[in-house]
């Protein structure tokens, strides 16, 4: 019998040689690496990104995915890391991502069309290994097409990252990684921020018919899975989208103080 | 001072045969010529031994059971480059003596590789690698390593002094002395260095004139004349001829592997990498075209017809492919991987006869590694990658995107994505940062930019105003109610050229209606990428889109979302 076992055992080491290192030897959980994750409301809710894992996040349209995806980059890229975005939905906005402060010659953007092109595209770029981020954005797929994934994929993903710097971000409106997640956080949308604009010295804008200036709006996040900690909740203050329509091809000007306004869609329309 | 002279024996069929690595211990025999006058020119020992002579013609050739191969100029070529390589991969100063010997300079050799003979064996060694086999002899004379070179096998190192000596035993032949010359060497009975040697030289003069003059020079070792240098080619080539035309890719991965393989060794015989892989593919006869040509050789008929002449305008017969690599490479595997898939994605039109591979040199990349940079792909793997993505998604769908320099909304290009850091500026930013605690922390109080989700292609929808302002929307089969609106933003640009723009945005706070679910969960069934729209309608929240009014086509669209 035990002769058998230790066979047995050769056998598997055998096949297994060059690609997995002792695969019978216990293998202590190692501690876990966080890193910023560009929003300070988010870190001290999850105590940050996990490196070497998979973090998922997840909520309907609007919730903040989009910004706290760029947040992530923006820290990322400023750390030197090469990130890579695999977009299912090609609906990646690289004006708001620079605005975000991404820096975006450090990303690599694949367009996808589908979810087998973003799974496919996921592995062969968690294969290359390399990246500091790897962000799958599934945002745009229909539920009901992300759920048919099977459960081994997000599991392929999770061992792939192990062991390696890598963050795995993958962003949708629900959660389907379920336990192969390390850090699941949902966000859900806030209300939106209006402002009346600045009367003073912009004689123009009050003859404006729409005189409000969208500022951003908040997001609700909400740890449903983490190693570190158990479900909590907290809340961060989604961007602002306001901007100070700064005259585009000459046909505005403004007085209006820049500094009010936040940075990113300023940027857009400047 | 000496001299390493490098011969290739047999250089005809070793080129060949490196070319053809498997068949190099059978019976081989090369011929040339156009048919019916296809003779023997060359065969290696096992095709002398089974009865091969020179100058027999293929059929009988064929008769004495030898394999029977073209004899290859392009082989002979890519041999002979690679034989120059061999020098330069070891000496600075090298000479192209002849397309089966080339001569190196050892000095300051010594320190690197030791001994002379220790030199030679390193060549031999080398050659190897680059599958010719060679003769190697150093001497203090040029013309006296040539010879020794040519008339002994193995490695010979000739002591300063005893060059005669050396060469006394060798025949005439060894000089490459003129027809005529050898015809009266021979009626005179002189047949070796030797003999030659102890002929009186003004007898020799009155007779022979000059040449008999050198060759006895040359006989003695004492013909002195300086290193005539080559210089280095700026693109390595391998060529291949196929005996038929292939049509189909997979069969070529074997030789462009075999090529690339070997450019791969020359390089690394001389320390350089490849910038840039070119793949010329020569197509068969079955491309060309027979085109109509009207013109000059047109006449009339008596009819009043314009005759026309039909010539065959071949078009061109070649297909060229140029594989850029982002950091100078030399693994062999690793660039036919990235050539296939480059091929796979633009495949010749046509059957190949011919393929002439090529690399642009290049400094091979140096790397340093510091303790506080951040990992980064390596670049070999990522082009790699990035080449497989490309066959995955198409080549416009990856990349790194760039901004352009126009206000026109949603403008980018997208360049090469090189994960080639700027590492001194890395280890500095990176070595600041630590040094004061930074982990890409937020500043307290920074508010978090909202991102943005763009639709393409853009989504048309239908707008009611209301005192000039958005009230509601229509669009993907969803109504949409204007909680606010901000706007509009107008904006306009390129009006100076054929595709100028202007829009008015709108920020828009919208309600999607219930009552209008029934026909829009239908509509979207079916439909892949609207998870946005749908989704946000089911959780009956107000969604932030941009919307904006095109005075080009007077028409509404979505451009995005806010998330």
């Amino acid at each position: 019998m035990a002769a058998n076992f230790a066979a047995l055992r050769s056998k598997v080491e055998l096949a297994l040689a060059g690609r997995v290192v002792a695969p019978f030897n216990y293998r202590d959980r190692q501690e876990v690496v966080t890193v910023s994750s560009g929003i300070p409301e988010i870190d001290s809710l999850t105590g940050g990104l996990p490196r070497g894992a998979l973090t998922e996040i997840f909520g309907p349209s609007c919730s903040g995915r989009t910004s706290l995806l760029l947040a992530a980059l923006s820290a990322r890229t400023a750390q030197e890391e090469a990130c890579a975005l695999i977009d299912g939905g090609d609906a990646f906005d690289p004006h708001s991502a620079e605005a975000a402060g991404v820096e975006l010659r450090k990303l690599l953007w694949v367009r996808c069309r589908n979810v087998e092109q973003t799974l496919r595209a996921t592995d062969l770029l968690l294969q290359g290994g390399g990246f500091g981020l790897v962000a799958v954005d599934l945002s745009d797929i229909a539920p009901r097409l992300v759920r048919h994934v099977p459960l081994d994929s997000w599991f392929r993903f999770r061992r792939a990252v192990e062991d390696t710097p890598t963050i795995l971000m993958l962003l949708e409106q629900e959660s389907n990684a379920k336990s192969c997640a390390s850090l699941g956080l949902r966000l859900q949308a806030g209300a939106a921020g209006w402002s009346r604009m600045p009367v003073e010295g912009a004689a123009d804008y009050s003859r404006l018919p729409g005189g409000w200036l969208l500022e951003g709006r908040s997001a609700r996040g909400e740890v449903s899975r983490s190693r570190a900690q158990k479900g909590s909740a907290g809340y961060f203050r989604g961007g602002s989208a306001a901007e100070p329509r700064v005259a585009s091809a000459g046909i505005f000007k403004t007085r209006i103080d820049w500094d009010f306004f936040s940075l990113p869609i300023a940027a857009k329309r400047k | 001072m000496a001299f390493a002279a490098i011969h290739v024996a047999n250089f005809m069929v070793q080129a060949v045969l490196r070319a053809e690595g498997e068949v190099r211990d059978r019976a081989i025999a090369l011929v040339d010529g156009t048919a019916p006058l296809i003779n023997v020119v060359a065969a290696n020992d096992a095709a002398w031994r089974a009865g091969i002579q020179l100058g027999m013609a293929q059929t009988q050739a064929q008769l004495c059971g030898v394999e029977i191969r073209r004899r290859s100029r392009a082989l002979e070529k890519a041999a002979h480059a690679a034989l120059l390589d061999l020098g330069w991969s070891m000496s600075p100063r090298v000479e192209d003596h002849a397309q089966d010997t080339i001569l190196a300079d050892l000095a300051g050799l010594n320190s690197l590789f030791g001994a002379e003979e220790d030199i030679a064996r390193e060549f031999a060694r080398r050659a190897a690698e680059l599958r010719l086999r060679v003769h190697v002899a150093v001497s203090a004379n040029l013309e006296v390593a040539v010879h020794a070179a040519r008339g002994f096998a193995g490695i010979t190192v000739i002591p300063e002094g005893e060059e005669a000596r050396y060469l006394s035993g060798l025949p005439v032949q060894t000089l490459a002395p003129s027809a005529e010359a050898l015809e009266t060497l021979e009626r005179w009975g002189i047949r070796t260095c030797a003999a030659l040697g102890a002929l009186p030289v003004l007898e020799l003069s009155e007779r022979l004139g000059q040449e008999g003059v050198r060759l006895q020079e040359l006989a003695r070792g004492a013909h002195v004349r300086a290193l005539v240098l080559a210089e280095p080619a700026e693109i390595l080539e391998e060529e291949m001829e196929l005996d038929d035309a292939v049509e189909d890719l997979e069969p070529l991965a074997f030789v462009l592997g075999r090529l690339l393989d070997q450019v791969c060794t020359r390089l690394a015989a001389r320390a350089l990498s490849a910038a840039a892989i070119r793949v010329r593919f020569d197509l068969g006869d079955a491309f060309e075209k027979e085109e109509p040509v009207r013109g000059k050789n047109a006449t009339a008929t008596a009819a009043g017809v314009a005759r026309v002449e039909t010539e065959a305008a071949t078009v061109a017969k070649t297909y060229e492919k140029v594989l850029n690599l982002p950091v100078p490479m030399r693994d062999s595997k690793m660039l036919l991987k990235l050539l296939r898939l480059q091929l796979q994605a633009d495949p010749p039109p046509g059957a190949i006869v011919k393929i002439t591979l090529g690399a642009d040199p290049a400094r091979p990349r140096t790397t340093q590694h510091g303790l506080f940079v951040p990992n980064s792909p390596d670049p070999e793997r990522l082009e790699l990658t990035v080449a497989r993505l490309a066959k995955l998604v198409g080549n416009t769908n990856i990349g790194s995107p760039e901004l352009t320099d126009t206000h026109r909304p949603g403008e980018f290009r997208m360049n090469r994505f090189f994960s080639q850091m700027n590492e001194t500026k890395a280890r500095g930013k990176a070595g600041k940062k630590l040094a004061s605690g930074g982990d890409g922390e937020p500043a307290a109080g920074r508010r978090t930019a909202t991102g943005c989700r763009i639709f393409r292609p853009r989504l048309a929808a239908r707008v009611e105003l209301r005192e000039g302002r958005p009230a509601k929307i229509f669009f993907r089969g969803l109504y949409g109610r204007v909680v606010t609106a901000s706007g509009p933003w107008k904006i306009s640009g390129d009006w100076w050229r054929g595709d100028a723009w202007q829009q008015e945005e709108w920020d828009l706070e919208i309600q999607f209606d219930g009552g209008s679910a029934g026909v829009a969960e239908h509509m979207l069934a079916n439909m892949q990428v609207i998870a946005p729209v749908r989704e946000a309608k089911a959780h009956m929240h107000a969604s932030l889109y941009c919307v904006y009014y095109d005075g080009a086509c007077r028409s509404w669209f979505v451009r995005g979302m806010y998330d």
